[in-house]
């Protein structure tokens, strides 16, 4: 039952036929975990702790940075310093005293992934570099964990939700990392601050829709976006039947780093899953 | 030949057999040795690239590697 206070502070959603009070306790209920407390993950978490998403966790080793700012919305100036986990934290809180927030400041990495995702709903891939993302996409797979993937560059991000055992999976498209250092990160190719906040918004958004049971998700297709151009493409993605992972004769069975994708935005921080 | 490439509607020079590795050179393609290929809904394997032709009308997508921001 919503209490007198929830009903008011969720009200304009509760509006909502496909939200209604039993949305509204699907959300309360639900649990998800962000992976990065970085661009993506900032917008991600502010919104999911306004709607009222009861449970979220947040992992990230990170402390702020002033370089953060441009983008990384959840953070402050006075926040520099400061664990970004903790800076999150504190904000969701502000936000919304009546959601959980669990901080994990330490790296996800394969030996510990399985047991953070456990505990939850669904997963938010905010993070900015291949080693994690591919770690992610081998537990919430292996796991069957649902979780939305969104990776940004300069000015163009892509983001595609998954659904393991039914939708393709990050693999299906990219069966194997690039070697470290091949592809420019955001550190050295720059990135303009709104569009983390534009893809994390698309990422709350289909967690809320996953918890809530309604819409389509963004399975089965890649959406592609340049913000020079304005321009939104969908990709159809099909699962592929050579799929490392999810395919007909999957190679990968259990979760482990691969060796080369470990590069972290330029720094040698192997087996580390940052923020973006 | 009349392509479509990444939803754009492409006209190749002529009507000669091409493989996905001839049109990854003849397009300039940037990041080629790591850009996932697309053709016509199926994702191709790379070592497919130089076997896989092209047709008229084909519907090829270029997907690249995003990683993201960083602290």
């Amino acid at each position: 039952m919503l209490t007198e206070d929830q009903i008011e502070r969720y009200s304009r959603q509760i509006l909502l036929p496909e939200v209604g009070g039993k949305g509204q306790e699907k959300l309360l209920n639900g649990r998800v975990l962000i992976i990065g407390a970085g661009g993506l993950g900032a917008p991600v978490a502010l919104y999911l702790a306004a709607a009222g998403v009861g449970t979220i966790g947040i992992a990230d080793p990170d402390a702020v940075d002033t370089s953060n700012l441009q983008r990384q919305v959840i953070h402050f100036s006075s926040d520099v310093g400061r664990a970004k986990v903790t800076s999150a934290q504190e904000k969701m809180g502000a936000i919304n005293p009546g959601v959980k927030v669990n901080i994990y400041p330490e790296w996800i990495n394969a030996a510990n992934i399985a047991a953070a995702i456990s505990d939850y709903d669904f997963v938010i891939d905010g993070t900015d570099n291949f080693a994690a993302k591919f770690i992610i996409n081998d537990a919430c797979v292996l796991c069957e964990k649902p979780y939305s993937h969104a990776g940004i560059l300069r000015f163009e991000g892509q983001t595609i939700t998954i659904k393991p055992g039914e939708s393709a999976c990050y693999r299906c498209v990219f069966p194997v990392p690039p070697p470290a250092d091949a592809i420019p990160t955001c550190a050295q190719a720059g990135v303009i601050g709104v569009l983390p906040g534009l893809l994390g918004m698309i990422q709350a958004t289909e967690a809320i829709k996953f918890l809530l049971g309604k819409g389509d998700l963004l399975t089965g297709r890649l959406l592609s976006y340049n913000a020079l151009t304005m321009k939104f493409r969908e990709i159809p993605i099909n699962r592929n039947p050579d799929c490392p992972v999810c395919g007909v004769k999957p190679t990968i069975k259990e979760i482990r780093e691969e060796l080369g994708a470990t590069a972290y935005c330029g720094l040698e921080k192997p087996n580390n899953v940052g923020d973006t | 030949m009349k392509i479509i490439v990444n939803g754009e509607k492409t006209t190749l020079a002529d009507n000669g057999l091409r493989t996905i590795s001839g049109l990854l050179d003849e397009l300039k393609v940037a990041d080629a040795l790591y850009v996932t290929v697309e053709l016509n809904g199926k994702i191709l394997k790379r070592e497919d690239f130089d076997s896989s032709t092209v047709a008229d009308g084909d519907c090829i997508e270029f997907l690249y590697f995003m990683g993201g921001g960083q602290e």
